[in-house]
Formats: structure tokens, C-alpha cells, sequence
């Protein structure tokens, strides 16, 4: 074959070829080199235990205390946040893969905003939480901010969901009718266990993303530089302590920032690593 | 009753898509009666004066998206070719996992990263650029406020390896859509890899990619945080893109915490108009994409 094709014609496949294995190592240097940065910032300072279990000193120039109010913020806000949104995901999932007819209008429009969802900057979830919630109660609170997260979680987990819905053997489906089961028993007891672990998939993908949005807190949860777990007042969450103390000209609080990113990126790296894990095990059994 | 719930929850998604254009638009009303001329057109913003120009926030917001789309779309179409069609078998899964490790990453972590370590890199190679090409376009020229670093440029940077794996799935998922076939007939009559891709591939391709790269501008004019700390966050259009600047969701971000009275509606109007302008933007991107892959 070789003889037919001229040099020239392969010299330039060989250089397209390479010049797209150069655009990959391109497209991957910035994450070598952020996880990089941050491990290396972040774990210098992180001094002690401390630095998980304490609150920041009141004054950002002082150094010691730690990010405590982040990580119990983001934990409360994110774990709220799930208990909005894979109910409300795995509910509308159910509706699309299994009660929609077939080519049904309704269902496809609401896909498609589903998508268009995903794709709205999540400042405007936290602009429209704060019209909704803040402007209402006259109050930043821990709740409002999970909403916030909860509205960008939701198409994610609503659309993962239906993906794998849609896998599940329709067989299934048959049996549990034959025995004389109703629908919504057959949903419950039938499809959604045998969907489980990709819906936990969803689930956990979407709180990786909701875990490390700033923007939509600003507003709501808004920050908090004490330890609290009131869900009606003000809350820290680790992106806030990130966002806030990359924007001091104070050393220790800009090293607490680095430390907090350094927890962020490992609690939301274990998580998405994770569901994708746990997905191609999915993938794995049901094929 | 079951039934009924899910149909609900489903349709909720519309009924608060619907909820946040009134709930915005409602808030920014009463800047909109007085302002909306200014807003749209206006070039200054000095709200302590009542005086409410948008355009630098729409200047600024499409300039950083501009210099992502240029630096990105070719790492990133080029990544997802690579992909789907050149790499080894099995390095595929390993560089499709690590592009989306790269979105896992928070924004906030991109902007202290992007300014503690990316701004620093970024500012002998800025200064060189002011120095020399600068001299003769001056978009590349020193700015008035003088060069920071920090600014439209470092934005766009950080932006653009933001959205590198946003460009680099949805192309990849176009690329995997066209029949295996199609490239094999090309290969058999005598083509190389790369023309039967050219011949085969690409064409068919065009329109989900210019989705995908759409879908990239689209999560580019939104992004927020990473951009406010990178971009100085000063309301000017300047003739140089080494320049201060500020975006529709930087302003919001740094000055909505603070603001009040008619200073607070006229970032509600801004927030309005950033989310119209990302809704259309994602519409678009979501008809062109799901003509190739549905």
C-alpha cells in the first residue's frame, strides 16, 4: 500500500497525528501542573490537626487555626443539597424513561431544557436564590444556599439518572408485571434498585460539581468566619474560604486558602473518581 | 399518584426556568424603566453617581470569551481527534478520563491557582508582547492603567484551559457517532488516515462540533469566580486586551455582596441580561449538538 500513497501525502498524516498528541499533552500540562501547586502549597499549610478541627483565628494576619467552618459548612450545604436534588433528579428521571410515551413532545422539551439548564452560569442560580429566598426572609442562611447548589445538581442527577434507566433490561419490567404488579410498584421495587448503583453514580457526580461552586453562595450561604451549623444563619463553605482568602494581601489567610484547596480538590476528585468507578463497574456487569 | 409526582418533578425543571426570568427580571424592574438605554449601550459605570453602562461588562465578558475560543477550540477539537481516532487503544479511556478530571476541578481553585502561579508565568511574556508586537497593534499594546498581569488576557488564559474539556468531550461523543464504515470506505480506497478523515469524518462532524464549541463559549461568558480574581474587575474598555477589565459575573460577583439600593438593581439587570445571553447561547449549542448525536 505504501508504494501507492506518495511521501508527501504521508508526511503530512505523521505531522497531523503528532500535532494532536502535542494539542493532548497541551490540554493536560494545566492539571499536572494545578494538582501539582496545590499539593505542594496546600500540604505546607497544613500544620497540624488543627487545621481540620479549628475554625480561622479572628484575625485573617494571624496564623494557625484552620478551615473547620469550611468543611463543616460545605458538608452541611452539599449533604442538604442532595436531599433536594436526587429526589427531585431520580423523580423526573423516572418520568422521562419510564411513564413519557415514546417521542413524547413534553418529555423532549424538557430534556432539552435539562441540558440548557446545565449550562446556565451558576451566579444566576445564586442571583435568583437571593430574589426568591434572601431578599424574602431578609436574611444570608445555610438553607438558601443549598438550594442554590440544588438547582444546578439537578438536571445532572435527572439525566445520568434517565441514561441509566434506559439500561435496565426491559424483562425485567415483564417479569414484575406477569406477577401482577402494578407500575409504580415495578419502578420502585423492580427498576430503581436494579439501577442503584448508576443513579448513585449521578448522584455523586453531581455533588462533585455542587461541591466546588463558589458563585451561587455568595449570595445565599454567603460565608461565616465562625464554626456553624445553623441552617438559617450565614455558613462558610470551603470555595468561600478559597475565594475569600485568595482576595486578602494577608500571608496566613492566603495559606489557609491553599490548604482548603487542597481539601476541596481531594474531596471532590475522590468523589467524581469514584462514581466514574463505580459506573464502569456498572457497565461492566450489565454487559 | 405515583405517576403524577414524577410528572410534576419533571415539570418543575420548566416551571423554575420560567420563575427565574420573572424573579430577575421582576428585582431589576425598576432600573430597567429608568436605565435600559444605559445599560445596554452605556460605557460608564459609576453607580455611586447613578450611572449604569453595560457595555464594559459586555465587552469585557465577550473579549476573555474570544481569547478562550482561539487558544481553546484547537487544543481542544484536536484533543478529541486524537481520541477517537489516532491514540493507541488503549490510552484512549486513560486521556478521555483525565481531560474530564480537568472539569472536575473547581473554579475557584483555577482562579488562586490562576493568579498565585498562572498571572506571575503569564507577565514577562505580556510585558515582551507590549514591548514588541504591542508597538505596532495595539491590542497588544501597554494599557493605559499600565500592565498588571492581572487582567482581560489572564482571564482568557485561565478561560480557555477551562474550557478545553468541554470542547474536547462533546467533539470526542461527535467524533464516535460517525459510522466506523465510512472512514474504512475512504481508508480502501487508497486515502491516508489523515484525508479519510478529512473526506469522511469532518464534514459529517461540523455541526456537532461547532456545538461543542459553542457549548464552550457558552460555559465561558458564565464563569464566574476563576474570572474575578484574574481580572482586576475594573468596569473599562480599553483598546489593549493586556488591560483591567471586568465581566457581566465578575461584576456581579465582587460588588452584589456590598451593593444596595438602585447600585444592587442595576447588577440584577446585568444578572438578566448574562442569563438571557447564556440561555440563547446554550439553546443554539444544544440544537446544533443533538442534530449529530441524537
Amino acid at each position: 500500500m505504501i508504494g501507492t500513497i506518495s511521501a508527501r501525502r504521508h508526511r503530512k498524516d505523521r505531522l497531523i497525528t503528532r500535532l494532536s498528541a502535542f494539542a493532548v499533552a497541551l490540554a493536560l500540562i494545566p492539571l499536572g501542573w494545578i494538582l501539582y501547586d496545590v499539593a505542594k502549597i496546600g500540604l505546607k499549610a497544613i500544620r497540624s490537626v488543627d487545621f481540620f478541627t479549628q475554625g480561622p483565628p479572628g484575625d485573617p494576619s494571624a496564623l494557625g487555626g484552620g478551615i473547620w467552618n469550611g468543611i463543616l459548612g460545605t458538608l452541611i450545604i452539599v449533604g442538604l443539597a442532595a436531599a433536594i436534588a436526587v429526589p427531585l433528579g431520580v423523580m423526573s428521571a423516572v418520568y422521562l424513561a419510564e411513564f413519557a410515551k415514546p417521542g413524547s413532545r413534553l418529555a423532549s422539551v424538557i430534556r432539552f431544557f435539562a441540558d440548557v439548564m446545565s449550562g446556565i452560569p451558576s451566579i444566576v442560580y445564586g442571583i435568583f436564590v437571593y430574589t426568591l429566598i434572601v431578599a424574602a426572609t431578609h436574611s444570608f442562611s445555610a438553607w438558601s444556599g443549598s438550594v442554590a447548589i440544588a438547582l444546578i445538581v439537578w438536571p445532572v442527577v435527572m439525566r445520568t439518572t434517565e441514561e441509566v434507566l434506559k439500561l435496565v433490561p426491559e424483562e425485567l419490567r415483564q417479569a414484575s408485571y406477569a406477577l401482577g404488579a402494578p407500575k409504580w410498584r415495578t419502578v420502585v421495587q423492580v427498576v430503581l434498585p436494579a439501577a442503584g448503583a448508576g443513579i448513585l453514580t449521578g448522584a455523586l457526580l453531581g455533588l462533585a460539581r455542587g461541591a466546588g461552586e463558589t458563585a451561587p453562595l455568595l449570595f445565599t450561604a454567603f460565608g461565616n468566619q465562625f464554626v456553624s451549623s445553623a441552617l438559617g444563619k450565614p455558613m462558610s463553605a470551603l470555595p468561600l474560604e478559597i475565594y475569600r482568602g485568595a482576595r486578602t494581601a494577608f500571608d496566613p489567610a492566603i495559606q489557609r486558602a491553599w490548604g482548603a484547596a487542597l481539601t476541596l480538590i481531594v474531596m471532590v476528585l475522590v468523589l467524581s473518581v469514584g462514581a466514574r468507578w463505580l459506573l464502569g463497574r456498572r457497565a461492566r456487569a450489565l454487559s | 399518584m405515583f405517576r403524577a409526582a414524577a410528572a410534576s418533578a419533571a415539570a418543575a425543571l420548566l416551571v423554575v426556568l420560567a420563575l427565574m426570568l420573572f424573579k430577575i427580571g421582576q428585582a431589576s424592574a425598576p432600573v430597567w424603566s429608568k436605565h435600559a438605554g444605559e445599560l445596554l449601550t452605556g460605557t460608564r459605570w459609576a453607580p455611586s453617581k447613578e450611572i449604569f453602562g453595560g457595555l464594559p461588562f459586555v465587552f469585557g465578558t465577550l473579549v476573555t470569551s474570544a481569547i478562550a475560543l482561539v487558544l481553546a477550540v484547537p487544543v481542544g477539537v484536536a484533543t478529541a481527534l486524537y481520541v477517537s481516532e489516532f491514540a493507541p487503544r488503549r490510552l484512549r479511556g486513560t486521556i478521555a478520563s483525565l481531560t474530564d478530571l480537568l472539569a472536575a476541578v473547581p473554579s475557584v481553585i483555577y482562579g488562586l491557582w490562576g493568579f498565585y502561579v498562572l498571572v506571575p508565568t503569564l507577565r514577562p511574556f505580556q510585558a515582551w508582547l507590549a514591548r514588541t508586537v504591542g508597538r505596532v497593534i495595539p491590542i497588544f499594546g501597554t494599557p493605559e492603567s499600565g500592565l498588571h498581569g492581572v487582567g482581560l488576557f489572564s482571564a482568557g488564559v485561565v478561560l480557555a484551559i477551562m474550557i478545553i474539556p468541554t470542547i474536547s468531550a462533546v467533539s470526542r461523543e461527535v467524533f464516535l457517532t460517525i459510522p466506523r464504515e465510512q472512514r474504512h470506505a475512504a481508508l480502501a480506497l487508497g486515502a491516508t488516515r489523515w484525508e479519510s478523515i478529512k473526506i469522511a469524518v469532518l464534514p459529517a462532524a461540523r455541526p456537532g462540533i461547532i456545538g461543542a464549541v459553542i457549548l464552550g463559549l457558552g460555559r465561558a461568558l458564565g464563569e464566574t469566580i476563576a474570572v474575578t480574581i484574574v481580572i482586576g474587575n475594573v468596569p473599562v474598555i480599553s483598546k489593549s486586551i493586556l488591560s483591567y477589565g471586568a465581566t457581566m459575573p465578575s461584576i456581579i460577583a465582587g460588588n452584589f455582596p456590598e451593593a444596595s439600593g438602585s447600585h444592587a438593581q442595576a447588577l440584577l439587570a446585568i444578572a438578566l441580561m448574562l442569563f438571557a445571553l447564556t440561555l440563547l447561547v446554550n439553546i443554539l449549542a444544544r440544537v446544533l449538538v443533538r442534530r449529530r448525536v441524537a
